[in-house]
């Protein structure tokens, strides 16, 4: 068991709400969440077809650990194809939705299609019905998770939702659930509001079985032992990402100012020491931790917004604790844009979970603005007067909120960095690849981060692979293609087990094996997870080259290519992907030009996905 | 020596092992929904507080029971509800102050915490500490220690 073995069908053109049985051989191949939703999409769509109209398929799945035992079971994936990059958007989120939806019996459930009306999904159970969500569309996150909970006299509920970002189709804007959980990257809100879906409503009880619950116990108290132990998992729960930041600043791979400079100035503000240090009004940033759904480590943050600060002092209504910083929100709203205000930080941060948006995206993209503007490109006339230079924590938070309400200056951000540069006449000074934008590491200081940005199928990101002890270790590109495509295999069976990578320091591919072996039927080795986040791995490929995506597309920006970085341990250096992308195609068994050979697809039984 | 749960919401982080644990033990399955022990998050998560029968010693639900249904476990202290017993009737539901006895719809019956027999499934679960099975003559002392220490601000 471990999978519930039933997935939900939701056809919003035509109505209707169909369970069917899970496909158990396409289960053994893909285990679950990232690896078997992108079987499922793949056969429920054209990749060719446009990300915002009804053909896109929007898939929400658990992976057969999610919502049991076994620590940080609470992840989830959205898969669906990414308006922002035109590629395969797999985004990963925590709290409780997932479980929850596991919970009302189902490893996916699939949406296609689209409503004519706004609606929203409820699910209780078996009962599952289509509503109409006329109350709740232009509404936020937030209002709307409150207002369903109130409506359905169930405080219990568990909800996932898009802002208004969504509804306007903002690139990147995301699916939030429990307030402040994630699905982030790539747009899947988007794909979301594309539909006229505004909401998903949870409750269940369905009970989760596993094959030997005898068995399951003792091996994950033993792993769970083996997690507790750990000493980064003792960091998470401390300090949780946001230590990070002091890591990449003294080693000079902090992306500052649109990723011209690697280090930053005012990061003794906005670091772990400074949420932690009452500030001249004694006002303390960080109040706690928290965990998601089955989570061990607890690297959530709970901070507040100083009352005295110019964001929130006449407005009441986010006096409140909510979601607090980490790493890459740390760098989207402070270094890439020179804000050092940790309250104008975390009020962004604030920003993005209530109307529903990546922080990453967003930054990078104000980023690229600010960089316009001080070239001229941009003026004050177009920025609706707020100038837009670096540093300006104002800019940050104004355009965060009017993005956010797709208003004014808003409205160009909402394009991301790649639509808004090539708008403006500099495609160059967009941050991305595949039309998604960096995130917080430098690829001219980390090598095999560089690679991984490059041949990520989701475009730019950092959790699609882990070199970061190579690229600490050496910052030459030697050995870096074996250990980003290793790595980029292992964190897609990671992904698709339904646990999250922050257990990836604790645990190897087998100590997740004999979680699963315990939980499901048939033989799970380390071996056997290896190949299918392979096969994961080739199949999002397949389905980006469909999709009309090439080699082309996978590579950095210029200024990543040819301008060398300026300070810090890699002073001089450029990304040498010319040295390493060649190498790295060769490992993967794909042409020359990138695309997976006959012997490969055969070798991962993707023979039938041939291009 | 009678023990009890001893519950410090300070140290709990709302990941739900706890329900996940006593579920197992009860239902062969992980089912929060039918946890015995419930975890209530308040202001984004900003407070997670673990809820569960605190087995009164003069009990409301085995009191309102009309066919005795509910019982004490001499050796733990807590108070049982059996199965084959239980009619279904809610009465001890309406009568409980806490709310931390549940009507099952999957079995007709009532359930509560009964401490898994003297080893419960929650405490050991529970990676933080937030949830213990001590002696209960102590169950206050540890807020005393920090209400205690408070006094010495002022010096």
């Amino acid at each position: 068991m471990g999978w519930q073995k039933k997935i939900l069908r939701v056809d919003l053109t035509a109505g209707t709400c169909v369970a069917e049985p899970l496909n158990m051989d396409w289960a053994n191949q893909y285990v679950g969440a990232r690896g078997l939703a992108t079987r499922y999409l793949m056969e429920g769509m054209d990749p060719a077809a446009d990300a915002l109209s009804p053909e896109n398929n929007l898939i929400f799945a658990n992976g057969p650990l999610g919502g049991t035992m076994a620590s940080t079971s609470g992840r989830y994936v959205v898969v669906t194809k990414g308006p922002l990059t035109g590629a395969v958007a797999c985004s990963n989120s925590g709290g409780k939705f997932g479980a929850e939806l596991k919970f009302a019996g189902y490893d996916l459930l699939i949406v296609t299609g689209k409503s004519e009306e706004p609606v929203y999904l409820l699910i209780e159970d078996d009962d599952v019905s289509i509503k109409s969500a006329a109350h709740l569309w232009g509404k936020t996150v937030w209002k709307t998770e409150e207002t369903l909970k109130a409506q359905h006299h169930s405080e219990d509920m568990k909800v996932a939702s898009i802002g208004v970002a969504g509804e306007q189709g903002v690139y990147y804007a995301c699916i939030v659930n429990d307030l402040h959980r994630a699905a982030g990257r790539s747009g899947v809100g988007a794909v979301m509001g594309s539909k006229g879906l505004k909401a998903i409503a949870v409750r269940g009880s369905r009970g989760i079985r596993v094959d030997d619950p005898k068995r399951f116990m003792q091996v994950v108290k033993e792993k769970n032992a083996k997690l507790w132990i750990d000493p980064s998992r003792k960091g998470l729960t401390k300090t949780g990402t946001l230590a990070m930041i002091d890591v990449m600043q003294s080693f000079g791979g902090l992306p500052t100012n649109n990723f011209k400079d690697v280090q930053f100035d005012g990061v003794g503000k906005i670091n772990h020491k400074a949420v932690t240090t009452k500030d001249r009004n004694g006002h303390q940033n960080l109040i706690t931790n928290k965990a998601c759904f089955g989570c061990t480590i607890a690297c959530g943050r709970i901070a507040h917004v100083d009352k005295d600060h110019f964001t929130v002092s006449n407005r009441k209504e986010y006096w409140h604790a909510s979601g607090g910083l980490e790493y890459e929100t740390a760098f989207a709203f402070g270094p890439v844009v020179g804000v050092d205000d940790v309250n104008a930080l975390t009020f962004a941060n604030y920003l993005m979970n209530e109307h529903g948006m990546d922080p990453i995206s967003f930054g990078v993209t104000l980023a690229a603005a600010m960089e316009l503007y001080e070239m001229g490109v941009l003026t004050l006339e177009q920025t609706d007067g707020i100038p837009l230079t670096f540093g300006n924590a104002e800019a940050l938070t104004v355009m965060a909120e009017k993005t956010g309400k797709f208003e004014g200056f808003g409205q160009e951000l909402a394009l991301g960095s790649k639509r808004l540069c090539e708008k403006y006449g500099h495609p160059e000074l967009a941050m991305v690849v595949k039309g998604q934008e960096f995130a917080g590491y430098d690829s001219r200081a980390m090598q095999g981060m560089g690679l991984g940005y490059a041949t990520g199928n989701r475009g730019a990101c950092h959790l699609r692979h882990d070199t970061f002890t190579q690229d600490f270790e050496d910052i030459g590109t030697t050995g870096k293609a074996e250990a980003c495509k290793t790595s980029q295999d292992d964190v897609s069976a990671i992904d698709s087990v339904g646990i999250c990578l922050f257990t990836a320091s604790a645990w190897d591919l087998g100590d997740l094996a004999d979680q699963l072996d315990a939980a499901c039927e048939g033989e799970w080795t380390a071996e056997r997870l290896r190949e299918s986040g392979e096969r994961t791995w080739n199949l999002e490929r397949l389905f980006n080259m469909k999709a009309g995506l090439t080699m082309a597309d996978d590579t950095l920006p210029p200024r990543m290519l040819n301008d060398p970085v300026k300070t810090g341990t890699a002073k001089g250096n450029v990304n040498e992907l010319d040295v390493m992308l060649p190498e790295y195609y060769s490992l993967r068994e794909w042409s020359e030009s990138g695309v997976p050979t006959d012997a490969v697809l055969k070798r991962l039984d993707l023979g039938a996905f041939s291009l | 020596m009678f023990k009890s749960l001893h519950i410090d919401p300070d140290k709990c982080t709302g990941c739900l092992q706890c329900e996940l644990a006593c579920s197992l033990e009860h239902t062969g399955e992980f089912n929060p929904a039918r946890s015995r022990i419930r975890i209530f998050e308040f202001e984004h998560g900003l407070r997670n507080v673990p809820y569960t029968c605190t087995q009164c010693d003069e009990a409301w639900c085995m009191q309102a029971c009309p066919v005795s249904a509910i019982d004490i476990d001499t050796s733990t202290g807590a108070k049982d509800v059996a199965e084959s017993v239980c009619v279904g009737c809610k009465a001890c539901v309406s009568a409980c102050p806490f709310g931390t006895i549940n009507f099952n719809p999957d079995s007709g019956k009532v359930d509560k915490c009964d401490l898994c027999g003297g080893d419960p499934k929650c405490a050991e679960a529970c990676p933080t500490d937030a949830i213990i099975y001590g002696d209960a003559d102590w169950s206050g002392l540890d807020k005393m220690r920090r209400s205690a220490a408070m006094t010495q601000i002022g010096r």
